[in-house]
């Protein structure tokens, strides 16, 4: 499965665990809009470190703070480029 | 209604605003000037004199109108934070002798709020006379935020809770204070606080505000000193709503600020003057940090600042000053040690002219502000029978703040095939949802082969 599905697929299963709402899940979308908390990313981010292998928020020098599910994808797209390599 | 401008009281303080100050949330913008001169409780304040009074208001703005006409009326004032359980009130109510509450729209129909006398209050003021109730010193309560159990409550005076407010706070009505922090816990209360004795205005938040629109809210106050936890602030961060805002000062308190979100801080807002208090409940504001790097400097230890004293004992600071609560309400023991410093449980370690903290004693888990024992969390993941041990641990992440990892020792004979673990994973995190708030269930688990266990027979755990 891609990255972008891996996301997509658990930010679904976290806001049903949660019991929140999902926004339609577009890359220009607002992370704080998608109707995850701050507990569902922080939740997001670590399945995404269980799946993947990779938390490159953990390990980026500087601190990183996507704004849209677009922006989300391409850190882990890029952290995983730099794994592979 | 006139009150002496050099009356103690908080009102006292306001008596001579500036016309133009305000405090401001989703619902209302009310002008400081119009609460000097009237009354948010209908003509009650009367039945509330002398009293030990509960708030019990649901909103922020109701909360500070309350505060501003207790202080100096009330015997005690017991602030109850928006996620009290229900089942604590009885309990609260009691260790605090409570006579009397105050409620408003949100919290009027609340059945457990049922006590001799329930006075309203309304984010509307209406001009009264001078009252002539006797000034009483009000005990301030405020309850810790508990790991489980009822909280505790820890016995402020005004005085301790506005010690940390220098004198240099400019008079002139042109700050604008913001708190992303609930003003009925300590950290907030310290900015309601500032904004009274500093002469300021206040942009309160609410709780159903969208952060988005609490941002551009603040935008449009021309907010100037914004204050929010680490994980406030993180989140404000990744809301492109922050480019509304453009603060003269920043500052974090509440959780230990680390070196990546005060550089975010200054790189989004790079005029801005950036502090990171180190306070808590009960050791009140021990210090605030403004050179933008984590930690404190260490010579923090060796001098009395501002009658401030810290020390180290056994890695753990403590805290001695005019700041810390007194004592807990109806506590079996001490909230200060018999020299008079409050452990604060925080250790911390150094690192060259700096101390960092390194964790809470115990392994005690600070999520988004809200204290977590681990032991607690194990004990539900140890119900599932196919658990041999757990360790529940913090993860921090420079964007998300700490959250809760579990490391699960399967029995022997439980198969190890993925998509069994994957459902013993799903199980255990079932288990956990049905028994624990949402901040306790671990964000993930991981299954190990082995947990260390120390020389002393328990389960070895980390710091932070």
């Amino acid at each position: 499965m891609s990255i972008k599905l891996t996301i997509m697929d658990l930010m679904q299963r976290i806001a049903r665990e949660h019991g929140k709402t999902l926004a339609p899940l577009r890359d220009d979308l607002v992370l704080l809009d998608s109707g995850l908390d701050s507990l569902g990313f922080a939740v997001l981010v670590a399945r995404l470190e269980d799946t993947l292998g990779i938390d490159p928020f953990t390990a980026a020098e500087d601190a990183m703070f996507p704004l849209t599910l677009g922006d989300f994808v391409k850190v882990y797209e890029s952290a995983q480029q730099r794994a592979v390599a | 209604m006139k009150v002496r401008s050099n009356a103690p009281s908080l009102k006292g303080r306001i008596a001579d605003a500036a016309p133009e100050r305000f405090f401001w949330d989703r619902t209302a913008r009310l002008g400081v000037n119009d609460l000097a001169r009237g009354t948010s409780f209908g003509g009650r304040l009367g039945e509330l004199a002398g009293r030990s009074v509960i708030v019990a208001t649901s909103s922020q703005l109701t909360t500070a109108l309350a505060l501003i006409e207790l202080d100096g009326v009330a015997r005690r004032l017991t602030i109850l934070p928006p996620d009290t359980a229900a089942d604590h009130l009885g309990p609260l109510f009691a260790c605090a002798e409570a006579d009397a509450v105050v409620i408003d729209a949100g919290t009027l129909d609340h059945p457990a709020l049922d006590l001799p006398v329930r006075v309203v209050c309304a984010p509307a003021i209406v001009p009264t006379e001078e009252h002539s109730l006797p000034y009483v010193p009000t005990e301030w309560v405020l309850l810790t935020s508990g790991t489980s159990g009822v909280p505790k409550m820890a016995a402020h005076s005004l005085a301790s809770l506005i010690a940390p407010i220098g004198a240099g706070q400019s008079l002139d009505g042109t700050v604008v204070w913001g708190t992303f922090y609930d003003i009925r816990r300590y950290g907030g209360l310290q900015i309601f606080l500032r904004a009274i004795v500093g002469g300021a205005s206040l942009v309160l938040s609410c709780a159903a505000e969208p952060i988005a629109d609490h941002l551009a809210r603040l935008g449009r106050s021309g907010v100037t000193h914004l204050s929010g936890t680490p994980s406030h602030w993180r989140r404000a961060l990744m809301s492109p709503e922050i480019k509304q805002i453009s603060p003269r000062y920043v500052r974090l308190s509440g959780e230990i600020a680390d070196q990546a979100i005060l550089d975010s801080l200054r790189a989004t807002f790079p005029e801005a003057g950036i502090g990171h208090a180190y306070a808590s409940t009960e050791a009140g504001v021990a210090f605030e940090v403004d050179d933008g790097r984590a930690g404190f400097p260490a010579d923090f230890l060796d001098h009395d600042r501002d009658g401030v004293e810290l020390k180290l004992v056994d890695g753990a600071l403590c805290i001695r000053s005019p700041r810390t609560a007194g004592r807990y309400l109806g506590a079996q023991h001490a909230l200060r040690d018999h020299d008079g410093f409050v452990d604060t449980g925080d250790m911390v370690e150094r690192r060259g002219d700096r101390y960092v903290f390194a964790g809470r004693r115990g392994g005690i888990i600070n999520v988004g502000g809200l204290k977590i024992h681990p032991e607690e969390i194990e004990a539900v993941i140890n119900r599932h029978p196919q658990v041999r041990m757990s360790l529940v641990r913090p993860k921090q992440s420079p964007v998300t703040g700490a959250i809760v990892i579990a490391d699960v020792v399967l029995k022997a004979d439980c198969a190890r095939a993925g998509g069994e673990q994957q459902q013993i994973k799903n199980d255990i995190l079932q288990l956990c949802r049905d028994a624990l708030p949402r901040h306790k269930v671990p964000a993930a688990i991981s299954i190990v082969p082995v947990l260390d266990v120390g020389t002393t027979g328990k389960l070895a755990r980390r710091y932070g």
